[in-house]
């Protein structure tokens, strides 16, 4: 495994430091010498009564609630709301957890 | 894109021994309680206990254990249940406390696999799951992520209930999916016709449970709980424990 590459969305917060150092306890392995990637990813919502879109901002909400959010990104629905029509009901259209983006390696047949 | 949550389900939950859901495809008919008052009785029977509370646009869970707003789940290599009356106790309302929680399909399977990815259950002789009321995502994913979950099925005496009952009990005999039995809820009368449709279904009719006016005024009182009709069905799940299998 030569190259991983991690993305982190902007609306579960999770630091790339805390996410490296989770890393690291995989021990060696394949991953002896796979070069890591974090890469962060914005975090994109889109209205579905108006259709507008916009991007999630952590520093709008107090400490506890971005907590929550990181926990379980879907309860921003209770705590964000569309700034045109203020409908809770909006799409998480980018931008959500972690995921795999692209995995570099050789395949052991 | 790979999502690597699932992968790590059966590993959260390696050290639960049984895993039942307390569903309905109808809604109003007591699951929350009959959960609550099952996950109360299994652990002053000494067992370990989770409940854990996945009707996420309608928890009542926590309202019926009087859980105070200041109790929070702790962090430790994901989410570390809350211990209350010795259950160890998971529900969204942690994260919302008391605002609406308007959810869709996919932000409620979301919400779940996550959840079920970072929840820290230990090692626990039942994990009992309070479910949304109908057949949708919970049931779906539940099925699909936690191969070895089983379902205790409620009903009213109410056709209105059965009938939607009837779906479920359908579609998850299609499923292969194990059913603990069907509990006739908020019983009023001496009518037989739940257990013996029940039986024509091919899944077992547990028994009923009397409806008790006592239950109302149970609720945030766990000990009360425990002494009304709600609170004998773990008597009917031990009944059949012990009936043979046929």
């Amino acid at each position: 495994m030569s190259e991983v590459t991690i993305r982190v969305g902007a609306l579960q917060q999770v630091e790339p430091p805390i996410l490296r150092f989770a890393l690291k306890q995989m021990g060696d392995g394949i991953f002896k010498t796979t070069k890591f990637r974090i890469l962060k990813a914005k975090s994109t919502l889109k209205c579905r009564v108006c259709a507008t879109t916009w991007q999630y901002n952590q520093k709008k909400l107090d400490k506890a609630t971005a907590e929550a959010i990181h926990f379980v990104p879907e309860v921003a629905h209770s705590y964000v709301k569309c700034p045109k029509c203020s409908s809770p009901d909006f799409e998480i259209a980018s931008g959500r957890g972690v995921w795999l983006e692209d995995i570099k390696g050789v395949k052991n047949e | 894109m790979i999502d690597s949550r699932p992968q790590v389900i059966s590993t959260r939950l390696a050290g639960v021994k049984r895993i039942v859901a307390v569903s309905s495809g109808k809604g109003g008919v007591g699951k929350s309680m009959i959960a609550t008052a099952l996950a109360l009785s299994l652990a002053k029977e000494g067992c370990r206990v989770g409940l854990f509370d996945v009707d996420f646009t309608g928890p009542s869970t926590h309202i019926i254990l009087g859980v105070p707003n200041s109790v929070q789940p702790t962090e430790d290599k994901g989410i570390v249940p809350a211990t209350i009356e010795g259950l160890e106790f998971m529900s969204l309302v942690y994260f919302v406390g008391d605002k609406a929680t308007p959810l869709r399909g996919a932000d409620v399977s979301n919400a779940l696999i996550e959840l079920l990815s970072v929840t820290q259950w230990g090692q626990l002789d039942f994990l009992i799951i309070d479910m949304p009321p109908g057949i949708g995502d919970a049931v779906l994913d539940l099925v699909r992520l936690v191969k070895r979950i089983e379902f205790l099925i409620v009903t009213t005496t109410s056709l209105l209930a059965f009938e939607v009952v009837k779906k479920q009990v359908q579609l998850l005999h299609e499923l292969k999916m194990p059913i603990v039995g069907v509990i006739e809820n908020m019983k009023i009368d001496t009518s037989k016709t739940i257990e013996q449709e029940t039986g024509k279904l091919g899944a077992k009719y547990l028994g009923s449970v009397a409806y008790d006016p006592q239950v109302e005024a149970a609720i945030g009182k766990p000990s009360k709980l425990l002494n009304t009709a709600v609170g004998k069905t773990i008597d009917l799940l031990k009944k059949a424990e012990k009936e043979p299998r046929k």
